[in-house]
Order: structure tokens, then C-alpha cells, then sequence
């Protein structure tokens, strides 16, 4: 065994402090370690996430009759008034269509109502990685690493390991196919497995299966996660789209058994 | 035995070449594809992948040389293979890579990666677009030497009953 492989075999000895919260309607899990990690400055940064988590559920939810995206809907509020969060993210979604040749599409997202801008799809990620800036000013050798519902946003640590972000089987939730190790950026998976059918073909408007989930890898969570959308969107044609997005890798796990995977240069 | 090394050696190879040539993957797999005794039949399918590559970081034949295998934990006098084996740590332009297989009688049960590159800033970015490692076989959750997981949506309902549930116990 080489000197590499000792180090990593090394039992841990870190500091490290887990935390769970229920927000926007699902569990967010904050791990973080390194020297300090149960300190009171972890603890604040990590609070400090949640409520900005808060504020975004509240400013973007579409289950709240007053959130600026509900006024936006029912054309209470236009977008030149709306919040320059608001703003952020509509403009967001324009460069998702574009990027995903319009198979992410925050218009074609509300089933039977074409047009509506919805960007539920994008939310939480974005609001996911402008939480973590409060985690990112903690010293460079905390590492963390950030789940919301399924999808990871991580930080290693200033010479530290990556962390190993396991990927769920979707037919089978009990196991994980396999894992990847990242230091420094995020891993998004979208799929029909957990809710049954939610992503639907901008083009048909209907909910599409031959993709039971795509997992994608790479530097910006926000982006992994408009391409795993995606890439479940296209369903078969999905399998040679991914090719096409530079510095990310991933998988997708075909309705016919079959896993794909590919990783391509930045 | 013997035999059985060599097959094991030349699995690894396979497997080293999956993991640090990344884009020779582009192609489908069976989802539970490399379990099973036929080890010898994997390592062909990603040598042949290997050839269908221009412009990859490993040199082909680098990995090749590791068709020798460092054995660590089986047991000699065993007429069928079980144990843990240590593939040798190949060079690849990002760093070592070393796969540690697990074997049950004959079988490779799992297979891991237990080095990569994750030295310096250069290899921690390149380490943002390493490909998801399948296992030899799906492994069970809870047995896998994982930090989070990644899945699609997970409902409140069904995250009592997560592997994301049990790494968070475990961290709190």
C-alpha cells in the first residue's frame, strides 16, 4: 500500500458536527469539518444558511398565496417591481432555456398552463449555494458539505480530502450505485424516482420516463442540477446531450436498466 | 489460484482504466454489470473501450503493467478466492489511482477506489469532474464509506428512512 492510500485509510480524528433542518419542505443537512466544527462560529454560519433558506422559501414558494412568485403568477406584481432576487433567478432561467436548448424551461414548467414562469426547478439550488457563502467565510480549512434533498454542494477543506458523495440507486433506495469523490463543487440528481413523474417534456407537456435519473458532477451546483433536469427531460436523447457539457461527469440510470456514464474536459 | 490472480490483476487493470480515463466512458453499462466470477470478460470490454480513446491523460501502457497484482489479505491454501486485493497504484496524468476489489468465493463482490488524486489545488479542480465510480455491484447503503447522498428528491416522509438519515446521525 502506498503512502497515499495509508493517509486516506487513516481513521478519522476530525472534528465534525451534522445538522438537519426541515425547510422548504424538505431536510437540509449541513456537515462540516475541521478544526472548529463544533465551535460557535460553525454554528452561527450554519444558522445564518437556514434563514437565508427561510427568506428564499418565502420570496419563491409557490404553495404561499404572497410569495412574490405566487403575486407574479396571478400578475399581482410585475417583474420590473419584484425583488432583485426575483430578478436574479428570471434571468437564470432565460440562460438555463438557453443552455439546455430549451429542455430546462421555467414557462413550460406548470402542467397545462404554458407560459407561466415557474422556476421552482432552479430555486433551490441557487438558494442552496448563496446560503453556503456564509459557510464559505468560515476558515479555509473547515470543510462542508451541504444536502438538499438529494442534491450536495461541498467544500473539501483546504488540504483535506474530498468528501464522497454517494449516488442513489432510483430503483432501489436502499443502495447506492457507486460513489465520487469531489472537493469542490456540487452533485445534482434529478429523476422520476422518488415523487413519480415530475419532469416534464417542455415539448409535450408531458412527463417523461425513459430517464429514471440523472446525476450530474461539476464545479457549480446551480448548473448540475439545470442539466440533470434536463437530461431527464430528453429522456432517450438525453445519452448524447450529456457529451455536450463541458467539465461536468455523471450518470444516468435508463429506464431499460442500462447506466450511462461519461465525464468530459472543462 | 493462480489463474484466478491473473484474472483479478487484469480486472483491476479494467477497472484503473475506468476510473482514470475518463472519456472512454462513453458508452452504456449493465447496471449491475462487472459482478459475478467472469471477471476476465470485464477487463476485455474496457481494454476495448480504452482503444476507442485519442486523446486521454493515462498512458495505456502505464496501466497495462498492473496486470500483476499485489494480494494482500487471501488466504493461500483457499481453493476458492476470497478477500480483499489491493490493485496497484497506476500513475495517470491526475495522480495515482489504486481500486481495491473485494472477493467472495470467486466473485468480486466490490470493487472501490481507495487513492485518487486530491493532492493540490490542480488535481482538487480536477477532482470536481471525477465520473461516479459504480461498484462491482450495487452495494447496500449502509455498508458503503460514504458522506452524503445523492438522489432524486427526497420527501420528508421518505427521509426517515435514509442513508442521508443515518450519515446525519451519525454526524450529530
Amino acid at each position: 500500500m502506498n503512502a497515499v492510500a495509508a493517509v486516506l485509510d487513516a481513521p478519522p480524528t476530525d472534528e465534525r458536527r451534522a445538522w438537519v433542518q426541515q425547510v422548504m419542505g424538505m431536510p437540509i443537512s449541513v456537515h462540516v469539518r475541521g478544526a472548529g466544527a463544533r465551535g460557535p462560529e460553525a454554528a452561527a454560519a450554519v444558522g445564518a444558511l437556514m434563514e437565508d433558506l427561510r427568506a428564499a422559501d418565502a420570496m419563491f414558494s409557490t404553495y404561499r398565496a404572497e410569495s412574490e412568485i405566487s403575486r407574479l403568477q396571478r400578475g399581482d406584481l410585475t417583474l420590473a417591481d419584484a425583488d432583485p432576487l426575483v430578478r436574479e433567478v428570471h434571468l437564470l432561467c432565460g440562460i438555463a432555456r438557453i443552455r439546455t436548448d430549451g429542455w430546462f424551461d421555467a414557462w413550460h414548467a406548470v402542467p397545462g398552463r404554458p407560459g407561466v414562469f415557474d422556476p421552482t426547478g432552479l430555486v433551490k439550488t441557487w438558494a442552496v449555494t448563496r446560503a453556503a457563502r456564509h459557510l464559505r467565510e468560515l476558515p479555509a480549512e473547515i470543510g462542508f458539505a451541504v444536502g438538499a434533498g438529494g442534491d450536495v454542494l461541498v467544500r473539501a477543506g483546504a488540504g483535506r480530502a474530498a468528501w464522497r458523495i454517494g449516488v442513489e440507486d432510483p430503483r432501489d433506495r436502499s443502495r447506492v450505485l457507486g460513489s465520487v469523490p469531489v472537493a469542490d463543487g456540487g452533485v445534482a440528481t434529478s429523476g422520476i424516482a422518488a415523487r413519480g413523474t415530475h419532469i416534464l417534456d417542455p415539448r409535450t407537456g408531458r412527463g417523461t420516463s425513459a430517464v429514471l435519473s440523472a446525476t450530474v458532477v461539476g464545479p457549480s451546483l446551480l448548473w448540475a442540477d439545470v442539466f440533470a433536469t434536463a437530461a431527464v427531460a430528453q429522456g432517450r436523447r438525453a445519452r448524447e446531450w450529456v457529451q455536450t457539457l463541458p467539465g461536468t461527469s455523471g450518470l444516468l440510470v435508463l429506464a431499460d436498466g442500462a447506466v450511462h456514464r461519461w465525464a468530459n474536459e472543462p | 489460484m493462480r489463474r484466478i490472480l491473473i484474472a483479478l490483476g487484469t480486472t483491476l487493470t479494467g477497472l484503473v482504466l475506468l476510473f482514470s480515463w475518463p472519456t472512454s466512458l462513453n458508452r452504456s453499462v449493465a447496471a449491475t454489470g462487472t459482478s459475478g466470477g467472469t471477471t476476465t470478460d470485464d477487463s476485455t470490454s474496457s481494454s476495448d473501450a480504452g482503444g476507442t480513446t485519442d486523446d486521454s491523460g493515462a498512458s495505456a501502457s502505464g496501466t497495462t503493467d498492473s496486470g500483476t497484482t499485489d494480494s494482500s489479505t487471501a488466504d493461500p491454501g483457499s481453493t476458492s478466492a476470497s478477500g480483499t486485493y489491493d490493485g496497484t497504484a497506476v500513475s495517470t496524468r491526475y495522480g495515482d489511482v489504486q481500486v481495491r476489489v473485494t472477493v467472495v468465493d470467486g466473485e468480486v463482490t466490490s470493487a472501490e477506489a481507495i487513492s485518487y488524486p486530491n493532492r493540490d489545488r490542480h488535481d482538487q479542480q480536477i477532482n470536481a469532474y471525477a465520473i461516479p465510480v459504480l461498484n462491482a455491484a450495487a452495494v447496500e447503503a449502509q455498508s458503503a464509506d460514504i458522506d452524503m447522498v445523492s438522489g432524486a428528491t427526497v420527501t420528508s416522509g421518505a427521509y426517515v428512512q435514509s442513508l442521508q438519515d443515518a450519515l446525519d446521525q451519525a454526524g450529530l
